[in-house]
C-alpha cells in the first residue's frame, strides 16, 4: 500500500525547475501536498503497526498485559514447528494459502473475462457503466448476509440438494456442499471477484485501441492479440487485483468460519480466538507473522511485475 | 431495539402515581424527577425489550442495552470499564475481570432479597443437597473479601461479586425424529452412528468441557476437575476431539445461539451441545428437539449483575434499584418462562400462575398450554419439561463453565484442534 503512495510524490519533485530557489519552493510544496496522505498513513497504519509489534513482545496473563520484553509469544506461534510433524501454525498457513490459491485460480480468469467483456465488447459507454455498476450491486448488502444467504441453498436439506433429489440425480444428499472447502471457495469467489474486475477493467480501458488494430493489421490472430498485446498491458491491473484478493483471503476469518462450519483453520480465526481470550500479545505476534507472510507474497508479486513502471 | 420513548411529564407523573399504588414498594421515586439511563452490558440472550419497558414503567429508569457475545463482555469489562454502568456477565469470567480491578463488591445490605438468593449460589446446594463443584462454581466466586477486594472470599461476607440474573444446566440437544437409538449418556456425542451429524461449541473453554464429559462418560479417564485441567489432561481431551474430527464426526461447530438453532432446525446436526432456550426456539419452529437429560449430569452456567468500580452517586443508586427490582419477581417470572432459572425463586413464583410454576419448576405435566413470555405457544397441555424439576436438574450438575489456570495452553491446543 505504501508503495502505491510513493509515485504521487515522485513526479511532482521531478518536474521542479532547475532554478534553485523556486525549485526548493516547489519541493516544499510537493511535500506539503503529500503531507495529508502521509499523515493519514502515519496515524492509521504506521502507529498501529508499531504498537502491534511492541505488544507482541510483551508478557501477559488472563487480565493484564505486562510491558516486559519476551520472545515467548513468537516461540508459542512456532511451537513444535521444528519437529517432523506439521505444527499448528504451518497447518493453519497451509490451509489459508490453499484458499488463496484456489480463490485466485477462479477469480483471476473470471474477473479477467468479465472485465474484457466490459471493456472490449460493450460499445456504448452508458451500457458499460450500467453493467459495471451491476457488478457492484452485491456490495449493497453486508458481507455476512451475502454469505449466510448461501446456507439455505447448500444445506443438507437445502434447495440444491432438494432439486437434485427431485430430479432423481442423487439419492442421498451431498454433504460436501456446505461446511466444506467448496463452500468457502464459493463464498470467496462470490465476495472477491469484483476486486479483480475493477483493477483489470481499469487497465484494459486504458489500452490504446490502435495497438490492437495494428496487431490485427500485422496479421495476429485473436488469441495472439490477447496473449501478446492485451495480457501484458493488463498486468498492472492483474497484479493489483491479485494483491487485493490475496490480502482479503489471508486475513479473513468470517467467511472461513461461516461457510466452513468453524471447522477450518485460518490465521485470522486464530488471532480472533486469542483476542477473545484477552491474549493480546499472542494475537499481536500472530498478526506480525501474518503481516510478514502477506508482505512476502506481495513482494513476490511485485518482483514479477514492476508496478511503479507500469502505472 | 424496542425501547420505550422518552416520557412526557404527564406519563412520568402517571408512572410515579402507578408506582405508589403498586404493591411493589420501597423504590425511591427520585428517578421520576430526572430519568437516569443505565448502560447495560451483556449478551443478547439476557437482554429483552420487555424487561426494559417494564422497568421504565416501574422505576422510570431507562435501560440502554449493549448486546455483545460472552467473550466481548469480558474484554470490555477488562479494557473499557467506563463504557457501561451495569454488567451482566458469567461467573466464570470473574476470574479474569475481578483481578483487573474494574468491579466493586456489591453491598449485601443494599440488596433487599440477598438472603433469599438461591442456595445454588450462596451454599452450592439444592434442596439441602450438595451439587457438583467442578469448574468455576458460582459458590466459589460469590463473595469478595471486601468492597474493593480483588480476591474471592469463598465464605459468606457482606460483599457480593455478582447478583445472579439467570442460570441453567446445559446438556445435549437431540432431534428425536432423526435419532433411532436412545440417548442417555454424553458419550453418544462421539458415537460414530452420528457421523457427520454432531456438533459442539466453538467456544474453547466450554467446548473442551463438553468433550471432557464425553471422555468421562466413556470411562477412559476421570478428571480431577474438568473445569481446571492439567496440561496432560488438556492434551488427552484435545486428542479425543482431533480423532473424532478426523473421522468426520462433526458437521459444524457453532458459536452463538442462533447458529445452534439453525444447525438443529435445518437437520444439519442431530446431536449437539445446546442451550435450553435454543431448544425451545427450535421447537417453536415446529421441529422436534429434546433437551436430553444424561446420566452423567449437566454442565451448568450462571450469570449475574456486577457494578463497575467507577459507578457512584445517583447512577449507583439506580443500579441497586434496578437489581432490587430485578429480584422482586416480574423479571424472574419472565426469565423462568423462557426456561432459565431466576435468582430468587419465591418472588418469581408469586408472579407466575400455579400451573406455569408446576410445569417450569416442579417438572409436572402442564395443566394448560404453556406460553412463552412473548405469547408464543411453547408446549401443549400435558407436556412435561425435559430434565424434570428444578431440584432434579440443578441437583444433577456435574460441573460449571470455567476458566482454567492453563487457559492459554488450552486455547493453543484448541487452535490445534481446529487446524487438524
Amino acid at each position: 500500500m505504501t508503495d502505491l503512495a510513493l509515485p504521487a510524490a515522485a513526479p511532482a519533485a521531478q518536474t521542479a525547475s532547475p532554478a534553485a530557489s523556486p525549485r526548493r519552493r516547489r519541493r516544499a510544496l510537493a511535500y506539503l501536498q503529500a503531507a495529508p496522505l502521509a499523515l493519514v498513513f502515519l496515524v492509521f497504519l504506521v502507529v498501529p503497526l508499531v504498537l502491534t509489534g511492541i505488544v507482541s513482545l510483551w508478557e501477559y496473563n488472563e487480565y493484564e498485559i505486562i510491558p516486559a520484553l519476551t520472545l515467548q509469544n513468537y516461540a508459542d506461534v512456532f511451537d513444535g514447528c521444528l519437529s517432523a510433524d506439521l505444527c499448528t501454525t504451518v497447518r493453519t498457513y497451509l490451509s489459508t494459502v490453499k484458499f488463496v490459491v484456489l480463490t485466485l485460480a477462479i477469480t483471476l480468469p473470471l474477473g479477467f473475462a468479465i472485465a474484457y467483456f466490459l471493456a472490449f465488447h460493450i460499445r456504448s459507454g452508458t451500457v458499460r457503466m450500467g453493467l459495471f455498476l451491476l457488478c457492484t450491486i452485491p456490495f449493497w448488502t453486508s458481507n455476512v448476509i451475502r454469505m449466510i444467504s448461501w446456507i439455505p441453498l447448500l444445506g443438507r436439506n437445502g434447495l440444491v440438494n432438494d432439486t437434485l433429489r427431485t430430479l432423481g440425480l442423487i439419492r442421498a444428499p451431498i454433504d460436501g456442499l456446505l461446511y466444506s472447502d467448496f463452500a468457502v471457495v464459493l463464498a470467496f469467489v462470490h465476495l472477491d471477484t469484483v476486486f479483480m474486475i475493477v483493477p483489470i477493467f481499469n487497465s484494459l480501458a486504458r489500452i490504446d485501441r490502435r495497438l490492437i488494430e495494428a496487431a490485427r493489421d500485422g496479421g495476429a490472430s485473436g488469441a495472439q492479440i490477447l496473449w501478446n498485446v492485451i495480457l501484458p498491458l493488463a498486468k498492472p491491473g492483474i497484479a493489483i487485483g491479485t494483491i487485493f484478493v490475496t490480502t482479503l483471503v489471508m486475513g479473513d476469518f468470517v467467511t472461513v468460519g461461516v461457510m466452513g462450519g468453524q471447522q477450518i483453520a485460518s490465521v485470522g480465526k486464530v488471532i480472533q480466538v486469542q483476542m477473545s481470550y484477552l491474549q493480546f500479545p499472542a494475537a499481536a505476534a500472530n498478526a506480525v507473522v501474518l503481516l510478514a507472510a502477506v508482505l512476502l507474497m506481495i513482494l513476490g508479486l511485485t518482483r514479477m511485475i514492476d508496478l511503479r513502471r507500469e502505472l | 431495539m424496542d425501547l420505550p420513548q422518552k416520557p412526557s411529564r404527564r406519563t412520568l407523573l402517571k408512572g410515579a402515581a402507578a408506582l405508589a399504588a403498586t404493591p411493589v414498594t420501597g423504590f425511591p421515586a427520585v428517578h421520576a424527577a430526572e430519568p437516569v439511563t443505565l448502560r447495560y452490558l451483556g449478551t443478547a440472550v439476557n437482554q429483552s425489550a420487555d424487561i426494559a419497558r417494564k422497568v421504565k414503567e416501574d422505576l422510570g429508569l431507562t435501560i440502554e442495552y449493549i448486546p455483545v457475545v460472552t467473550d466481548e463482555v469480558t474484554k470490555r469489562a477488562v479494557t473499557q470499564p467506563n463504557s457501561f454502568d451495569l454488567i451482566d456477565t458469567e461467573y466464570f469470567s470473574l476470574k479474569k475481570i475481578l483481578p483487573a480491578g474494574n468491579l466493586q463488591g456489591m453491598d449485601a445490605k443494599r440488596i433487599k432479597l440477598a438472603d433469599k438468593i438461591s442456595s445454588v449460589f450462596t451454599k452450592g446446594e439444592v434442596a439441602g443437597k450438595k451439587i457438583g463443584d467442578q469448574g468455576t462454581a458460582p459458590r466459589k466466586v460469590f463473595y469478595l473479601e471486601g468492597q474493593d477486594s480483588k480476591k474471592f472470599a469463598g465464605e459468606q461476607t457482606g460483599w457480593i461479586s455478582l447478583i445472579p440474573t439467570v442460570y441453567n444446566a446445559d446438556t445435549l440437544g437431540i432431534r428425536p425424529d432423526l435419532i433411532k437409538i436412545p440417548v442417555t449418556s454424553w458419550k453418544e456425542l462421539l458415537n460414530p452412528a452420528f457421523k457427520g451429524k454432531a456438533s459442539i461449541l466453538n467456544i474453547p473453554s466450554i467446548g473442551i468441557m463438553d468433550a471432557a464429559m464425553v471422555v468421562e462418560a466413556t470411562g477412559d479417564y476421570t478428571y480431577g476437575d474438568k473445569g481446571n485441567m492439567t496440561k496432560p489432561e488438556i492434551d488427552r481431551t484435545i486428542k479425543v476431539l482431533i480423532e473424532a474430527k478426523r473421522a468426520g464426526q462433526f458437521r459444524a461447530f457453532w458459536q452463538d445461539f442462533n447458529e445452534s438453532v439453525n444447525l438443529m432446525a435445518s437437520g444439519e446436526t442431530v446431536i449437539q451441545s445446546m442451550w435450553s432456550p435454543a431448544v425451545t426456539k427450535v421447537r417453536a419452529q415446529g421441529v422436534p428437539c429434546t433437551y436430553q437429560p444424561l446420566k452423567e449430569g449437566y454442565r451448568a452456567w450462571a450469570s449475574g449483575f456486577g457494578i463497575p468500580k467507577t459507578l457512584s452517586g445517583r447512577k449507583l443508586d439506580a443500579a441497586y434499584d434496578f437489581i432490587n427490582w430485578f429480584l422482586s419477581g416480574w423479571a424472574g417470572a419472565y426469565l423462568n418462562r423462557q426456561g432459565y432459572y431466576s435468582a430468587v425463586l419465591e418472588t418469581a413464583q408469586a408472579n407466575m400462575q400455579p400451573y406455569e410454576w408446576a410445569f417450569w419448576m416442579e417438572g409436572k405435566a402442564a395443566e394448560k398450554d404453556i406460553l412463552g413470555p412473548d405469547g408464543t405457544l411453547i408446549e401443549k397441555a400435558g407436556a412435561t419439561r425435559d430434565g424434570g424439576s428444578f431440584d432434579a436438574r440443578m441437583g444433577a450438575v456435574a460441573c460449571w463453565n470455567a476458566v482454567m489456570d492453563e487457559n492459554t495452553y488450552m486455547v493453543r491446543k484448541w487452535n490445534e484442534f481446529i487446524a487438524a
